[in-house]
C-alpha cells in the first residue's frame, strides 16, 4: 500500500492508503473531515471541491495516494481564529443555500474564483462557477455572495 | 462508485514510466491527471491492474520554444496550458480551445497529453491537434518516435499508443499574426461536452484566404479534418464562404446519441463551420 503524508487544513497526517481510494473518502472517513461531501458519481457536481496545492479541483476524482506531499484545504480549514471566511459570510448574509448541500464545494470554488479575480462580474462568477451545480438556489444569490463577499477581500485587502 | 481494486505507482522519468508499463503487461494503464480514467474506474468501466501515475515527471510538464515550433509536455495541466505565455503568443487558438475544456477543476487537473492520449472523439483537443497537424512524441520500449497527429487516432478511444507507450510532447507549429482561428463548440449546458465542435484556422491575405484548417469534432469516431471545405477555401475570395462550408459535413458519418442524431450533427457541423471561418477572419 502506498505511504503518503498529506496536508490537510494545516495538519500533517501520515498513513497507508488503498491505491483505489479517492480523496474524498480518505478526507471523509480516514480524516472525519465531512465538511466535504460527495454529489454524483460522474465528476460533475463539484459538492467535493477542496484547494489542492492551492487551485480548485474536484476530490472525488483524485486518489488518494496522488495527494502524496500535497497541501489540500477543505471548507473546514478556511476560518481564521473562529471567524468565517468572507464568503462563508456571504453565502450566509445572501441566502447563497437552502439544502446546503452544495455550499462547500461552492464556497471552496469562489475561494480560488477570488483569488484570481477579485471583482468579478456576475458572468464571471457564473463561468468560473461552471463546475458545481446547485440543485435549489437557482445561482441567483449565489452570484449575489460571491460578488458581495468580493467586495469584502478588496476591503481586507486594501485595509 | 468505489474503483476495483489495482497497484499504484508513481515515477519519476519517462524511461520509468516504459520500464514499469513493460513490465506490467497489457493490464497496465498510464495515470495523468485523472479525468478520464478515475471516473471511468468508479463507473467500472475500465479495469487496469496498476496505475502508473506520470503525473510529476518533470519532463513531460511545461511549455518550451523550439524555433518555429512550441513544444507542450504531455502532462502539462489544461489550466497551464492556456496562461502560458508562450502559447498566447505564438498560438492562441490553443489557449482558447483549452479554456472551452470542461471546467476550472477540470483544467487544473486533466492534462493536454491526457485529454490527447484518451482519444475521444467527443474531446476538443484532438481535433485541435490534428487542425495545428501537430507532431506526438512517444516513447516506447524501442525508443522515441514522432508520430503526425493525422496518423495517431485510430478509432472510438483508440490511438496508436501500445500498452508500453507513453505521450511525452507534443509540437505545434507556431501560427503567424496572419492567422485567425475560432472555435464553435455546441453544447446545451455547462461543463459539457461539444455535441459538435468546429475548429477553423484561417490564413488571411487581403481579401481572400490563403489557407484553411478546419478540425471537426464529435463528427465520428476520431477527430476529423473538413477537407473538402478547407480545399474550397483555399485561395478563395470570402465570397465562397458560405457554399464552402456546405460542404463540412461530406464524408462524416457522425454518431446518433441522445443529444443528436447523425443527420442533425451534419447540419451542426456545416453551421458551425461557417461561423467559426467567419470568426476568424475577424467577421
Ligand atoms: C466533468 C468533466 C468534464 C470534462 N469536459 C471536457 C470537455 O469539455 N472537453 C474535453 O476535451 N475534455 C473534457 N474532459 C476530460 C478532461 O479534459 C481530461 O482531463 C482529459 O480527457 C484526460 O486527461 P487526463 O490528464 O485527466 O488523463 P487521464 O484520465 O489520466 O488518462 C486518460 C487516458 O489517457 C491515457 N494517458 C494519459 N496521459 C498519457 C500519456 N502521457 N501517455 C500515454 N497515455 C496517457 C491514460 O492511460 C488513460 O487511458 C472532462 C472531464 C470531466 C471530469
Ligand atoms: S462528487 Fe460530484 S464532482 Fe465530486
Ligand atoms: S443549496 Fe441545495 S444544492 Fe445548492
Amino acid at each position: 500500500m502506498p505511504r503518503i503524508s498529506v496536508t490537510v487544513d494545516g495538519v500533517t497526517y501520515e498513513d497507508d492508503v488503498e491505491p483505489r481510494l479517492l480523496l474524498v473518502y480518505y478526507l471523509r472517513e480516514r480524516l472525519g473531515l465531512t465538511g466535504t461531501n460527495v454529489g454524483c458519481d460522474t465528476s460533475n457536481c463539484g459538492a467535493c471541491t477542496v484547494l489542492f496545492n492551492g487551485r480548485s479541483a474536484k476530490s472525488c476524482t483524485i486518489l488518494a495516494a496522488q495527494a502524496d506531499g500535497a497541501e489540500v484545504t477543505t471548507i473546514q480549514g478556511l476560518a481564521r481564529n473562529g471567524e468565517w471566511h468572507p464568503l462563508q459570510k456571504a453565502f450566509n448574509a445572501e441566502h447563497g443555500l437552502q439544502c446546503g448541500y452544495c455550499t462547500p464545494g461552492m464556497i471552496m470554488a469562489s475561494v480560488d474564483l477570488l483569488e484570481h479575480n477579485d471583482d468579478p462580474t456576475d458572468e464571471e462568477v457564473r463561468h468560473g462557477l461552471e463546475g458545481n451545480l446547485c440543485r435549489c438556489t437557482g445561482y441567483q444569490n449565489i452570484v449575489k455572495a460571491v460578488r458581495a463577499a468580493a467586495g469584502e477581500v478588496r476591503e481586507g485587502a486594501t485595509s | 462508485m468505489i474503483p476495483a481494486a489495482f497497484d499504484y505507482t508513481r515515477v519519476g522519468s519517462v524511461d520509468e514510466a516504459v520500464q514499469a508499463l513493460g513490465q506490467h503487461g497489457e493490464d497496465a494503464k498510464v495515470l495523468a491527471g485523472g479525468h478520464s480514467l478515475i471516473p471511468l474506474l468508479r463507473l467500472r468501466l475500465a479495469f487496469p491492474s496498476v496505475l502508473v501515475d506520470v503525473g510529476r515527471v518533470d519532463e513531460m510538464r511545461g511549455v518550451r520554444d523550439d524555433g518555429d515550433h512550441l513544444v507542450i509536455g504531455a502532462a502539462t495541466t489544461h489550466d497551464e496550458v492556456m496562461h502560458d505565455d508562450l502559447v498566447r503568443q505564438h498560438c492562441p487558438v490553443i489557449s482558447d480551445v483549452v479554456s472551452q475544456v470542461g471546467d476550472p477543476q477540470v483544467r487544473h487537473r486533466g492534462t493536454f497529453g491526457g485529454g490527447i492520449a484518451h482519444g475521444d472523439p467527443a474531446g476538443d483537443l484532438p481535433a485541435l491537434a490534428l487542425a495545428l497537424d501537430a507532431t506526438f512524441v512517444i516513447a516506447g520500449s524501442g525508443g522515441r518516435r514522432d508520430v503526425a497527429a493525422s496518423d495517431f487516432f485510430v478509432d472510438y478511444l483508440q490511438t496508436v499508443l501500445g500498452a508500453e507507450d507513453v505521450l511525452v510532447e507534443i509540437k505545434v507549429p507556431k501560427l503567424g499574426s496572419d492567422w485567425g482561428h475560432n472555435y464553435q463548440k455546441f453544447n446545451r449546458v455547462a461543463q459539457a461536452w461539444a455535441i459538435v465542435g468546429s475548429l477553423a484556422l484561417v490564413r488571411r491575405s487581403d481579401g481572400s484566404i490563403d489557407e484553411a484548417r478546419i478540425g471537426l469534432t464529435h463528427m465520428g469516431s476520431v477527430p476529423l479534418r473538413a477537407s473538402a471545405t478547407e480545399q474550397a477555401l483555399a485561395g478563395a475570395s470570402t465570397d465562397v464562404i458560405a457554399d464552402a462550408c456546405d460542404q463540412a459535413a461530406e464524408g462524416t458519418s457522425p454518431p446518433e446519441d441522445l443529444n443528436a442524431r447523425a443527420d442533425y450533427r451534419q447540419h451542426l457541423a456545416r453551421v458551425l463551420t461557417r461561423r467559426a471561418v467567419e470568426h476568424a477572419l475577424g467577421g
